[in-house]
């Protein structure tokens, strides 16, 4: 037996198929024959299409087929709804019918012989309009806010409304007290690898070669759509290049690509462009929060209110975890929460990284650093004070939970301590310093899922599972598991993720790929390992487990990743720039099992985090819900020069209820916190709160009251 | 994308020709082929001029001269450049990514088209893009807009940063066409929006950028570039100052001011020069100079902030003058 293979900070085992090129993407899966799809987007907000003059651009060279509402054939769209569907409404049918629900929504496809004509063809197609005016902007005064279906039960995962004691009242009575509004503009997720699909038929048989972060429910939901049993369609998909979330769902671009390849009967290859990113995939939504808080004079915390709103479309309910970790962050007795979305005119949103949590604890911190200043306390020692010694809104205790080991850790090698609480006290030369300081948490999921390994006479092995790995390094982290646990070198293991016809895993995000994906694995190679151990090995042993979480451990516990994130900034005092300098993260999440792919996970989110607070904005036009940025130059997000010295550390933590390998999921929480601890951080530095992100130079530039 | 052909020419003689004729000269292409294929832009016939004896960077008595040619990531890494006119070196160093800057030639970067989303967007209104069909910006977002130099017809800034540098430094520029050569300020080449936005430069037809010539002066060491933006590197100008001084003695002789960002073309400011001569240079001295910056701005709704953010830059790249980089 092989031992401490987990542990180990191996390199990527797929790294060198990476920066050589061998790895394939989904746009790399050129099929003979194959044509190109070029979508035309709608050029106004909300209305329908009065005509699409075809016939012109049909005669144009190498077009093979133009399909609209007018001509699409009409598909079935059988009903499916997965968990990373919203509950609530149903997904756009496109082409189905004349209406344009938001700016961006595909209206027509163009298929022709090379993507040049492709192109060239779809700039040149008309469409005709009646347009009407959208209602894009979430807190303007045509905004109504709804109480989502989902969340209208007590018990629902996302409750619209969630209260332990007496909030309001213990506010009202409460001797100190913050009582603020935060405001996240909206982001895309804008991954290096644009969304694409080849789809290619063969009789009623589908084949998709697509970027998916879950291949099995891409598979159903194009089966669904088509109206063909799930087992005639394939997905396959090796490698993805960031996602961050925006390739959860299935978007209507893969409906497209398989709709042209059966129309013009030949493989079809569709690639978004980097604007259509803005339109059709997702986007993490605009969110406007009040957060009030209560504490006595000694820092114990009365009351916690926190109202949030969320954007999401006409069409479906998108709810994300907005004020989940409110209910049991701290210690509090009185506490209401509140849920509520503003359906708009734009495309449905969808989870980004750390979704909801990201942006509910970014109110919640920056609310718990207002009121330290309010109490002349030192942040941490406020949050010290209100650790929980369970979880009050479950009332469970935690299964582990290292917030104040994650602080201690955290500051020491941040240097905590050099920090002079005043506004505007520290400084490098002419610069205001700013040091900052947050709580991350997300949850510990797992899911089902279904591995299979195969032990071969030669003394390797093959391990299978319709995962994905977007980036974190999946395919190293499950060789780890599968090394170890059949006994084998980690060179000995093969693994093998990306196809539909592999057994299912859940989908690659929400943190819990490692656990459910690593536990499947780790079941699989334990009964391969039992059956070696019988006797014959001049055959291949073969055995397929599933793992779950176990149903009491679940019940008995509440199950979460804590971590804290120092930061320290510089402003400009004169022209207003703000520049992260350092940022050190401190993280509780259970078993490490590659560190060195851990820390590169939490400097990758601390990337996405700094994009967040500083940065990352979709703007929308409201005369017509036109994303006016939807281009690399335009969005801003960190660059090189953005990127200071990232630093994670994570405390040993031994959680023996999680899962069997005792992990708790990394991804998400690497950038929960960030912003709020830059946040806190400009504040610490400028003496100015701003309570909307991204802030900009404008925002401590101009002269408006802290 | 649309079809065009592309040929290259040799001589100085047949890229005049050709451009005569309607042709259009293409250099790095960081512009133009980023346009076309938004088919903002759609020139049938292209002519590539890369391969004319127009790169060399050169010094002419003690003027440095830049070929349209030469590319920005050469200029600016070029050691007389950065000896003799440093504000051009960190100019370009602030300017567009490495991979850009590879490629962009100095010609190209004078004639780059602006940034304004609307002008890049074929379905939107836009006055520059397609004459009389209005202006997005004038009631959308225009954060990024001009707040001198505009019309009611267009407000898009200028956003080069290295024609801050040379309207700074009084550059001129040579060029040659069908009816010969002349010689002019680079500040001269380019035409405010007027009712006209859609005419940019001042070039005749057929005329070719060779290059542009910078006097050294007394100001010319102690000059230098301030680029404000919310992220480190890749991004154009919020506001920018390209600010230079002549000191002898303890007192200002001279003074050179451009900004960018916020002119409709590369702004010089010479009130806040003369305000400067004969003072002692310090903060307060600067101060007072700049704020006659934003007389007869004319702020949007989305960009007040340019108003403040415009006297502080100023302030400060006049400080950075003696803080040598
Ligand atoms: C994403 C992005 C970010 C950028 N950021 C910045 C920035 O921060 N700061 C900045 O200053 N610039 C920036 N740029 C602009 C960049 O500097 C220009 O695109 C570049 O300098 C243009 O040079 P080129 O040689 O590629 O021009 P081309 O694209 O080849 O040509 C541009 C125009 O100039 C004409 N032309 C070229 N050479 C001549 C000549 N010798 N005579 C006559 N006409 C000529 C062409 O016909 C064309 O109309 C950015 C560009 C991009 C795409
Ligand atoms: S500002 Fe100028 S470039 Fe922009 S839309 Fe108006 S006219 Fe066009």
């Amino acid at each position: 037996m092989t031992t401490g293979i987990i542990g180990q900070p191996l390199p990527r085992v797929d790294g060198r198929a990476k920066v050589t090129g061998a790895a394939r993407y989904a746009a790399d899966f050129n099929q003979p024959g194959q044509a190109y799809a070029v979508i035309v987007s709608a050029t106004v907000g909300l209305g329908r299409v009065a005509g699409v003059d075809s016939a012109a651009v049909e005669k144009m060279p190498g077009v093979l087929a133009v399909l609209s509402h007018l001509n699409a054939p009409r598909l079935a769209y059988g009903p499916h709804k997965s968990y990373i569907d919203p509950a609530t409404g149903e997904r756009l049918h496109v082409l189905q019918d004349e209406r344009v629900r938001f700016h961006g929504q595909p209206v027509a496809v163009v298929v022709a012989t090379t993507i040049a004509q492709a192109e060239r063809a779809a700039a040149a197609l008309r469409v005709s309009y009646n347009a009407e005016r959208p209602v894009v902007d979430c807190a303007g005064p045509e905004a109504r806010a709804i109480v989502p279906e989902a969340g209208r039960q007590p018990d629902a995962r996302l409750p619209a409304d969630k209260a332990r004691g007496d909030a309001d009242r213990a506010l009202a009575e409460a001797p100190v007290k913050v009582d603020e509004t935060y405001d996240i503009a909206r982001e895309n997720h804008n991954p290096m690898e644009p969304h694409a699909t080849i789809a290619s038929w063969s009789g009623d048989r589908l084949t998709l070669w697509s970027k998916s972060q879950v291949v099995v429910n891409e598979q159903a939901e194009i089966a669904a759509i088509f109206g063909l049993p799930p087992e005639s369609v394939t997905v396959i998909c090796p490698f993805i290049g960031g996602a961050f979330g925006t390739s959860l769902r299935t978007w209507p671009h893969v409906t497209l690509a398989a709709m042209a390849a059966r129309h013009v009967g030949r493989p079809v290859k569709l690639v978004l462009t980097r604007k259509q990113m803005f339109f059709t995939t997702g986007h993490r939504p605009r969110t406007v929060q009040r957060i009030a808080l209560g504490a006595t004079a000694d820092g114990k915390l009365t009351s916690v209110v926190h109202e949030g709103t969320g954007e999401t479309s006409r069409y479906e309910e998108f709810m994300e975890a907005l004020t989940s970790v409110t209910t049991f962050l701290y210690s509090c007795p009185n506490v209401r929460t509140r849920y509520r979305l503003v359906p708009l005119d734009t495309g449905t949103p969808n989870h980004m990284r750390g979704p909801g949590e990201a942006s509910g604890v970014f109110a919640l911190e920056c609310a718990m650093d207002e009121l330290a200043y309010k109490l002349r306390l030192d942040p941490i020692d406020l949050r010290r004070r209100n650790e929980p010694a369970t979880d009050q809104g479950e009332n469970k205790p935690f299964s582990s939970r290292s917030l104040m080991k994650c602080y201690d850790l955290g500051a020491e090698r941040f240097g905590w301590s050099r920090r002079t609480p005043e506004p505007r006290s520290m400084r490098d030369g002419r610069l205001l310093i700013g040091m900052g300081v947050a709580s991350a948490s997300y949850p510990a999921f797992h899911a089902p899922a279904t591995a299979r390994a195969r032990l071969l006479p030669d003394g390797t092995a093959e391990v299978e599972i319709a995962a994905s790995d977007m980036g974190p390094g999946t395919y190293t982290s499950m060789t780890q598991v599968a090394a170890e646990t059949l006994g084998l070198s980690v060179e000995r293991v093969r693994f093998s993720l990306g196809r539909s016809d592999y057994p299912p895993a859940p989908s690659h995000g929400g943190s819990w790929t490692m656990a459910s994906v690593g536990s499947a694995i780790r079941a699989a190679c334990i009964a391969v390992r039992e059956e070696a151990a019988k006797g014959r090995k001049d055959r291949p042993i073969e055995a397929t487990a599933s793992s779950q979480r176990d149903p009491e451990a679940a019940a008995r516990f509440s199950m979460h990743s804590f971590g804290a994130v120092f930061v320290e900034i510089a402003i400009d005092p004169d022209v207003g720039t703000i520049r992260v300098r350092r940022a050190v993260g401190a993280y509780g999440i259970g078993r490490v099992v590659n560190p060195r792919l851990a820390s590169s996970q939490c400097t990758g989110g601390m990337v996405g985090g700094i994009g967040m607070a500083l940065m990352e904005r979709t703007v929308l036009d409201a005369r017509d819900g036109r994303p006016v940025n939807a281009h690399m130059a335009d969005y801003l997000m960190p660059v090189n020069l953005d990127i200071p010295q990232l630093e994670a550390h994570f405390v040993a933590e031994t959680d023996p209820h999680v899962n069997a390998l005792g992990v708790k999921g990394l991804g998400e929480i690497a950038l929960v916190g960030i912003a709020p601890a830059i946040a806190n951080a400009v504040f610490h530095a400028a003496g100015k709160r701003v309570r909307t992100l991204p802030i900009r130079i404008e925002d401590v530039l101009t002269r408006r009251s802290v | 994308m649309f079809p065009f052909t592309i040929e290259k020419v040799t001589s100085v003689e047949a890229a005049i020709a050709a451009a005569s004729s309607g042709r259009r000269l293409i250099a790095g292409g960081t512009t133009l082929i980023d346009l076309m294929r938004e088919e903002v832009e759609q020139p049938q016939q292209l002519v590539d001029i890369n391969a004319l004896p127009m790169s060399e960077i050169r010094i002419d008595r003690s003027d440095l001269v830049i070929g349209a040619l030469a590319r920005m990531a050469d200029v600016a890494a070029h050691p007389d450049v950065q000896r003799l006119q440093p504000l051009i070196a960190e100019s370009l160093i602030e300017g567009a990514s490495p991979q850009l800057r590879n490629m962009a030639s100095i010609g190209g970067n004078l004639l780059q088209r602006v940034r304004c989303p609307y002008f890049r967007m074929v379905d939107a209104a836009c006055n520059k893009r397609n004459p009389r069909s209005g202006c997005a910006a004038l009631g959308g977002l225009n954060a990024g807009h001009a707040i001198l130099g505009t019309s009611d017809h267009c407000v898009a800034t200028h956003p080069s940063d290295v024609a801050v540098a040379l309207v700074a430094l009084d550059a001129t520029m040579r060029v040659k066409g069908p009816k010969g050569e002349r010689t002019f300020p680079v500040e001269e080449l380019f035409r405010l929006p007027g009712d006209t936005p859609h005419l940019e430069h001042t070039l005749l037809p057929g005329e070719l950028i060779v290059e542009v010539r910078i006097p050294w002066g007394p100001h010319s060491r102690r000059a230098r570039y301030l680029k404000v933006r919310d992220r480190a590197s890749y991004e154009f100008a919020l506001v920018s100052a390209a600010a230079a001084l002549d000191v002898a003695e303890g007192v200002i002789r001279g003074a050179r001011l451009a900004v960018g960002g916020v002119g409709t073309r590369p702004w010089r400011m010479r009130a806040v020069e003369a305000a400067l001569i004969g003072k002692v240079p310090d903060r307060r001295v600067f101060q007072a100079a700049a704020r006659s910056a934003v007389e007869g701005a004319r702020p949007l709704s989305g960009n007040h902030y340019k108003l403040e953010l415009l006297p502080p830059t100023i302030v400060r790249a006049f400080e950075m003058t003696g803080e040598i980089a």
